[in-house]
């Protein structure tokens, strides 16, 4: 770039605070004409924050945002979007009852006298979709399409409001390997033909991949800027989380033995009563990862649910150490040596009015120690909530904070402390790490291995591929409701595990292994 | 996959029909002489068509309708949609027969009976228009009893006091907007409570239905005792040429004013929610308002004036008590119809043109009550009355699918700061 062609957007000294949090600490920041520039950072370190002041959905307290070499003030969404600034939020913000046509041209509509003109519309977003290879059915509702559709769909929701400046939060997080390549494709064709991309994320390797430049940003502040052709994944680890971290998991070969978990032919339906889970049949031995992959919303949640007794299974049978648990409740489960970590811990792991203290309890409160027939031993809470916020570091002021308090990498090492310190042999975990920083993730990570080392029968349910290859012995892969391949985890592949998890089976060994797999799986059913 | 599961539910419904369908043949047709008829007359005076059904054959031919339409259902995947389409006509049919049952050896004015549905669904049909206005930007209306009842009162306590001041109809006139009005005013504070001040919206609409009840029952007290006298209704409007082709012309075209709005708000509402700007920035600040407030639509302004426009559209069913029809202001003279307009509104989907036909079905019901008293139907008329609301609740849950509210419905938006 040369050097008179004045930064798409510049933010300077921008600080931000909320009630307790210093969210962005004087941050300062250049997005050069033409660049993809990622942003990287753990939750919390003001990310977002700074990108929905650039969008106008929060106001700084200092600092000023300039916009091709003009300084400007953005009071809402309204201004960011005349001035050409375009966001995909991480939360798709589309209308699931209306159309893909109707939601691009939400706010901005075109209208024919009184009438909204649908046809023009139309026909725009084609010129759109074919101009920047974004393929979107405009008349289809969004809540029928496929999650990198919708995202497709928001993209051009932008351009159709003429952005030059595109925010990118977390694009990544829902698609699969594959579905993540076609997106940088179109952020390079998008680069290409002028456009400028803020690229959110937490993940190193994508980063390293796509950037031209690459940002990071720490408790709020600015750490440093820097390029893909300097830097490496562990520098920017160090630089993100402010110490050294381990990305490999470091493990020793798994010694399975007893079988632990055993799952004949599980059927579940989902909430709107369709098929959810279809015949799905797997093992899990003591002392071994069994690790399922595969993009959300393909039955995980249900299969777990079912495993949990949190649902009830239209067929098939669940076996916990030779014992049958088909649809018993989740107590009689939990107290089988079950511990579950579920995938939405605000929803289904604690209860967020609760202290922490309370919330350690929650599955042991009405047996001894806790409890002393009707009574509760508070003293007993105390100390064991005490003991188990040191073990595992988990950052509150006091055990009598309300869980809702913590950040989300402190609640789930509650979940995780609570689950973990119990006798128990087998381990549901689903997305462990979701939505937490690297240094909890780390942390999560040893757990679960030092667990498995104790001879602890786990089974991961994970839509990061990286988190399930670092993890498992054995992968799984789910894809509609069924295990439609399975394998040592030292013999798959990022390609294959990201083909399969699309439905696609492409090499002729796969093939082969497949059938070998699903003839095991009828074997098992029959 | 899928299939399975509503094959099940559609063998429910055809055995449902099949045994409907056996009892009419075997039970109920064999019970009315063969030579006993109705007589259905369209129009008044004796140049009127008429059409004489006998009684037993007709619900014979219904019964063997009902079993074979539910024979169909039985018959395989592959008359799925046959079967279903034949069981909602099924289902509509129950109508006139419950009316040849009832007038079995005597006549009665379908065009009369058509009318009067069509009328006293009237206000709940406005009631659920209303409700539409404001559920679909996801606020909440459980007041628009309330706000009939205000928009009743005070319309007409204006026209009592102008009454006497200015023309008939121009005192009407006024009182009528005095109505829609209070409406207004009476959701403008619904939208204070709910919208900006985020009180929980079933609360904030018991409060307004509390409060439109102790208002209006003081103003009558005060005010309105000594109205005896008078008794004036909105006129009837003739439309011309319309009012004089068969059949439509009498049931649609001879109608007073509030009745004519009625179809004109329902076309309106329809237009402006699925095909204007308006329309589909209410759909969305309804369904998911921060997408709505990310591509800058003003989540409140926008909520605010769906629960104004509600409100006045609740005013003007108010007016059709006490001014379209009445002529006179009585205490809870709405009688709970703001509550079956929200039933219409579910059971139309939160769509005008399915709410009108909620609307009309409780109105049919209603007229088929009031028919079976002047027909002196032995049983007591409010057992016959149900059925209609029988079949097609029965009908509608099964094989039409069920109603999903706006998804953000109830829930108060909170700007981020």
């Amino acid at each position: 770039m040369s050097a008179h062609v004045p930064p798409a957007l510049e933010v300077r000294g921008i600080t931000k605070r909320f009630p307790g949090v210093l969210a962005n600490d004087h941050v300062s920041f250049t997005l050069r004409q033409g660049e993809i520039h990622a942003l990287l950072g753990e939750n919390g370190a003001g990310k977002t924050t700074l990108m929905n002041i650039i969008y106008g959905l929060y106001r700084p307290d200092e600092g000023d945002i300039y916009v091709r070499g003009r300084r400007v003030e953005i009071h809402s969404p309204n201004d960011a979007i005349r001035l050409g600034i375009g966001m995909v939020h991480q939360h798709f913000m589309l209308v699931p009852t209306l159309t893909v046509t109707e939601n691009i041209v939400l706010g901005h509509e075109v209208t024919r006298g009184p009438l909204l003109d649908r046809r023009h519309a139309r026909e725009r977003i084609q010129e759109l979709s074919r101009q920047y290879g974004l393929l979107v059915d405009p008349d289809a509702y969004v809540q029928d399409i496929s999650v990198g559709h919708q995202q497709r769909v928001e993209i051009v929701k932008a351009l159709y409001r003429q952005a030059d400046i595109l925010i990118l939060d977390e694009p990544t997080s829902v698609l699969t390997p594959q579905e993540a390549e076609d997106l940088f494709a179109v952020m390079r064709s998008l680069t290409a033909q002028g456009k400028s991309i803020i690229f959110i994320t937490h993940k190193l390797k994508e980063v390293l991949a796509v950037a031209d430049r690459i940002s990071v940003l720490r408790a709020g502040r600015l750490v440093g800027t820097t390029t893909p052709a300097e830097t490496d994944e562990a520098t920017l680890a160090a630089m993100m989380v402010g110490r050294e971290v381990v990305l490999r998991v470091e493990k020793a070969p798994a010694q399975p033995g007893e079988e632990v978990l055993r799952v004949e032919g599980l059927r579940v339906l989902d909430d709107r009563g369709l098929p959810a889970v279809n015949g799905v049949s797997l093992t899990v031995r003591a002392g071994e990862v069994l690790g399922i992959a595969g993009v959300q919303g393909n039955g995980q949640t249900e299969l777990v649910e079912a495993l949990t007794g949190l649902r009830r299974p239209e067929s098939g049978r669940i076996l916990i150490n030779g014992r049958d648990v088909t649809g018993r409740p989740p107590r009689l489960i939990t107290e089988a040596g079950t511990a579950h970590v579920p995938e939405d811990r605000q929803r289904d792991g604690m209860v967020a009015a609760y202290t922490v203290a309370d919330n350690l309890v929650l599955n042991t409160y009405y047996k001894p120690p806790f409890a002393r027939g009707l009574v509760r031993d508070e003293a007993q809470v105390a100390q064991f909530g005490r003991r188990l916020v040191r073990e595992f570091d988990i950052r509150t002021p006091s055990i009598y904070a309300q869980a809702r308090t913590l950040s989300g990498g402190n609640q789930q090492k509650m979940i995780v402390a609570r689950e973990f310190s119990r006798p128990i042999s087998l381990l549901i975990a689903s997305q462990p790490t979701r939505g937490i920083d690297v240094g909890a993730i780390e942390f999560i990570h040893q757990h679960i291995v030092r667990l498995r080392d104790q001879g602890v029968a786990v089974l991961l349910v994970s839509a990061e591929l990286d988190e399930v290859m670092a993890l498992s012995d054995r992968i799984a892969v789910m894809y509609r409701g069924e295990l439609i391949a399975e394998m040592p985890a030292e013999e798959a592949t990022r390609e294959q595990l990201g083909l399969l998890m699309a439905g696609v089976q492409r090499e002729e060994e796969l093939v082969h292994k497949m059938g070998v797999t699903s003839a095991h799986a009828e074997g098992e059913n029959g | 996959m899928w299939p399975t599961v509503r094959l099940q539910r559609l063998h429910v419904y055809a055995l449902l029909f099949l045994v409907a369908g056996m009892w009419l043949t075997v039970g109920v047709s064999a019970r009315f002489p063969a030579e006993e008829t109705t007589t259905l007359t369209f129009g008044i005076g004796r140049t009127a068509p008429k059409v004489a059904l006998p009684v037993g054959r007709t619900l014979l031919a219904v019964g063997v309708y009902y079993v074979v339409s539910g024979l169909l259902g039985l018959a395989g995947r592959r008359f799925v949609r046959p079967a279903t389409w034949a069981m909602i006509f099924g289902g509509l049919l129950i109508f006139p027969t419950v009316l040849v049952a009832a007038a079995a050896g005597k006549q009665t004015n379908v065009l009369t009976m058509l009318n009067e549905s069509l009328r006293l669904g009237t206000p709940i049909a406005l009631g659920a228009i209303a409700g539409i206005w404001c559920e679909r930007s996801g606020v909440i209306n459980i007041a628009i009893e309330g706000m009939m009842l205000a928009g009743a009162c005070f319309g007409f306590t204006t026209f009592f006091f102008l009454g006497e001041r200015l023309p008939a109809n121009q005192a009407l006139f006024i009182s009528v907007l005095v109505a829609v009005i209070t409406g207004g005013l009476m959701a403008l504070l619904h939208g204070v409570l709910s919208i900006t001040f985020r009180t929980d919206q079933i609360v904030s609409g018991t409060v307004i239905n509390i409060l439109a009840i102790g208002v209006t029952s003081f103003v009558r007290r005060e005010y309105l005792l000594s109205t005896r006298a008078g008794r004036v209704t909105l006129p009837s409007i003739e439309i011309p040429l319309l009012s004089d082709l068969p059949v439509v012309g009498p049931v649609l075209f001879n109608n007073k004013p509030i009745f004519y709005s009625m179809f004109l708000l329902v076309i309106v509402t329809h237009v402006v929610l699925f095909y204007t700007r308006w329309g589909l920035r209410t759909r969305a600040v309804g369904e998911h308002p921060r997408a709505a407030d990310t591509v800058g639509i003003d989540v409140i302004r926008v909520r605010y004036i769906n629960v104004f426009i509600s409100g006045l559209i609740a005013g003007l069913g108010g007016a059709w008590f006490s001014l379209e029809t009445v002529g006179g202001f009585d205490d809870l003279m709405t009688n709970g119809k703001g509550f079956i307009a929200l039933a219409a509104m579910i059971f139309g989907k939160w769509t005008p043109l399915g709410g009108l036909g909620g609307a009309m079905l409780f109105g049919f019901s209603e007229a088929l009550g009031t028919r079976f008293q002047i027909l002196g139907i032995p049983l007591p008329s409010q057992f016959l009355q149900i059925v209609p609301y029988v079949v097609t609740m029965v009908v509608l849950a099964g094989l039409v699918g069920r109603a999903i509210p706006p998804a953000a419905i109830g829930q108060p938006y909170e700007k981020q700061s």
